[in-house]
């Protein structure tokens, strides 16, 4: 056992450290789900812009500068889609929300294209973050260690203030009933934009850590993950934030065995992630930690 | 519900002049093939064309799935791909498999429907109805797939089942992907050299016809009237009770996993079939270009040509090659007559289209057509009715009681 281990530890930290990534981004895609019930297709979209705002701010700026403008301008950028694609769309049926949802991420993805001109943007490299370090025998990144405290840290942070805030208490209500907690004199505009806004602050933090382990981001690169972290949040019960950790850092340690059986299995490492989903989907519908749901007539 | 009712006249004059549009266009395309003069107008059109009905194909059988039976299906690039491995894995001849199958020391197929049919038939019309073979067993292995699938997806309900087929249609990327599978699918490697477009022509003794652009128009209208036909049956009837209210469908005694799986293998059925022809008109394919992107911009085209209408998608599907390929390539190329404009290049026809399918989802999202059809017998009575209103008006009234 030690020696399996020992052998296949970095694949094992680089599972641990991506599915932290996974997390933060699933924590956005959890709660505007448990609110809207919406798939935001949008999220990993915003999960990259977050990544090339970080290529083009570090260019010209000093890293403590651009760090917090990468995290500044995602919150705004989530802010406004919410209110330009999805706030107009409130009555209309859930098809439609979803169609808009997957035009925004067609839309960040082709403005993507065309301000990088296609080309690969080369990541910059964020101090002490990817400073190497040696676990065991193993040699890997400051970020993978980084990656599950700070993970905890924001999960923790983020139910604390869910318990204990009023904010947090309007944003139980709204995802327990919509139309109640509207009646009730929650003010539900201003509770789904702070909703849009923290997923997109931690897709931010997430994006900060993920591409700091890939050489550079392309228009693309957020789809995957994107997808992979709603699978985790389905994993973990859609609308249960603790159980899109647990899930997300499930997939991403699965994720990271397959790859480390040899080439032969590499492809299937995003294929793992579906089968998944839908073997859960069947068995035990509403995830680990989901809410037994009743269909009303 | 919401069908128009035609009076039986209106209906036939309708019918002839549609079968005469239909002719003329197929004149047209024939004379284009062959006796056209080659100039940069026609080397834009022909592939808008062959490109275009296949989309108008593609797209239809998604809105079979999501606009008549409301299935919010996304996996649609899964069924293509399917469809346009298994056209070119039967369609590759025999002396080509050594140079495709390179790394698999020539796959383990080793014949090509379309040659063997050609030794009995002569080259030309092997080619034709070998392709048209190849075509149907592509359409039924996507279709076999979708039973397989259908199976569990089709217990889930909106979102989840948009996210399993779209998990779905991943999964089977990576299994043609994937090298075990090589000697049949060529892992991640190109399928080339099979019979396309260019291949399909017809004899008349000595005197040999292309079919290039006619080939795709045909294949792409048969499937498209048989979805029609469906539509318009009583299976239709039920698909669209689905869509309404599944509840209130299931109580009037329709069988909704019944339905579903039909509305779904059906829809696969011509996915793969459209997946055959995109793979002729591309002539090479490989399974990486099969990316959940596809699926997305097919539907948005649906999306534009109205969710629920036949005659929507086949418009936007044109619509939107034409654009693509054509009309607005200008904002890709840096100047538009002569003046050069500093923000259009690379990858700006494609933040204009994201823009206005934006535009077309939140201000008009019944796009162009809604849930209505354009038909010759619609725009007669039209006509009629701008010249004499009165009389359309008792007409009409007849009409409908005649139905």
């Amino acid at each position: 056992m030690a020696s399996f281990l020992q052998a296949n530890l970095p694949y094992i930290l680089a599972g641990i450290s991506v599915g932290g990534q996974y997390a933060l981004i699933a924590i956005g895609y959890t709660m505007v789900y448990g609110i809207l019930r919406l798939i935001n297709f949008a999220h990993g979209d915003v999960f990259m812009v977050a990544g090339l705002v970080m290529v083009y701010a570090s260019a010209s700026l000093p890293m403590y500068i651009s760090i917090p403008l990468v995290l500044i301008v995602t919150m705004v950028l989530g802010f406004v889609i919410e209110r330009v694609a999805y706030k107009p769309l409130r009555t209309a049926p859930r098809m439609s929300l979803m169609i808009s949802a997957i035009g925004v991420s067609y839309l960040l993805q082709n403005c993507a294209l065309y301000f990088t001109g296609g080309l690969a943007q080369v990541y910059p490299s964020i101090p002490w973050l990817s400073n190497t370090v040696t676990i065991w025998g193993a040699t890997t990144k400051m970020v993978t260690i980084v990656t599950p405290i700070l993970t905890i840290v924001l999960v923790i942070a983020l139910v604390t203030f869910i318990q204990k805030t009023k904010m947090g208490m309007a944003m139980r209500a709204v995802s327990r009933d919509f139309e109640t907690s509207q009646l009730m004199g929650i003010r539900i505009n201003a509770v789904i934009s702070t909703t849009f806004v923290i997923g997109c602050l931690l897709a931010a933090i997430g994006s900060l850590l993920y591409f700091t382990n890939y050489p550079s981001v392309i228009p693309t690169s957020g789809s995957m993950p994107g997808l992979k972290a709603f699978v985790a949040a389905v994993f973990g019960g859609i609308g249960s934030i603790p159980g899109a950790v647990i899930g997300a850092f499930v997939i991403g340690i699965c994720e990271n065995i397959i790859k480390s059986l040899g080439s032969n299995w590499t492809v299937f490492s995003d294929a793992f992630t579906f089968a998944l989903l839908i073997v859960v989907l069947l068995v035990k519908p509403t995830g680990i930690f989901g809410e037994k749901a009743t269909d009303k007539v | 519900m919401n069908e128009t009712l035609y009076t039986p006249s209106e209906k036939k004059t309708g019918n002839v002049i549609a079968v005469c549009a239909i002719a003329l266009v197929y004149v047209f395309l024939f004379l284009l093939d062959n006796f056209l003069p080659s100039n940069s107008f026609t080397l834009m059109l022909i592939p808008v064309l062959k490109k275009g009905a296949i989309y108008s194909l593609i797209c239809v059988s998604m809105n079979l799935l999501n606009g008549f039976t409301g299935l919010f299906s996304l996996g649609q690039a899964g069924f293509l791909l399917i469809g346009a491995y298994s056209y070119a894995i039967f369609a590759i001849p025999a002396d080509q498999h050594a140079a495709v199958y390179q790394y698999f020391d020539g796959g383990l197929i080793q014949f090509s429907i379309p040659e063997a049919l050609g030794s009995v038939l002569g080259t030309n019309l092997g080619n034709f109805l070998g392709a048209i073979v190849c075509i149907i067993i592509a359409g039924l292995i996507a279709a076999a797939f979708a039973t397989l699938i259908g199976i569990p997806v089709l217990r889930l309900k909106s979102d989840y089942l948009a996210i399993a087929t779209l998990g779905f249609a991943e999964i089977i990327r990576a299994i043609c992907q994937w090298t075990g599978l090589g000697t049949i699918t060529n892992g991640s490697n190109l399928l080339r050299k099979y019979t396309s477009f260019s291949d399909i022509k017809i004899s008349f003794g000595d005197t040999v016809f292309k079919l290039s652009t006619i080939f795709p128009f045909l294949i792409a209208m048969v499937s498209i009237l048989l979805i029609v036909l469906l539509i318009n049956s009583s299976y239709g009837r039920a698909f669209k009770a689905i869509r309404d209210d599944e509840v209130a469908a299931e109580a009037m005694g329709i069988n909704l996993f019944k339905h579903k799986m039909l509305s779904f293998v059906i829809s696969s059925f011509f996915a793969g079939v459209g997946g055959a022809l995109l793979a002729m008109y591309q002539t090479t394919i490989q399974a990486s270009a099969f990316k959940t992107a596809m699926t997305y911009e097919i539907l948005l085209i649906v999306v534009i040509g109205g969710i629920g209408s036949v005659t929507g998608s086949c418009i936007a599907s044109f619509l939107y090659i034409a654009c693509n390929e054509w009309w607005l390539r200008f904002l890709d190329s840096g100047s538009v007559f002569g003046l050069s404009v500093p923000f259009f290049r690379d990858g700006f026809r494609k933040v204009v289209f994201s823009v206005i399918i934006m535009v077309v989802v939140l201000f008009f999202s019944r796009g162009i057509m809604g849930d209505k059809e354009l038909s010759f017998a619609g725009m007669i009575r039209r006509l009629k009715r701008r010249k004499k209103p009165a009389k359309a008006a008792e007409a009409s009234e007849g009409g409908d009681g005649n139905e």
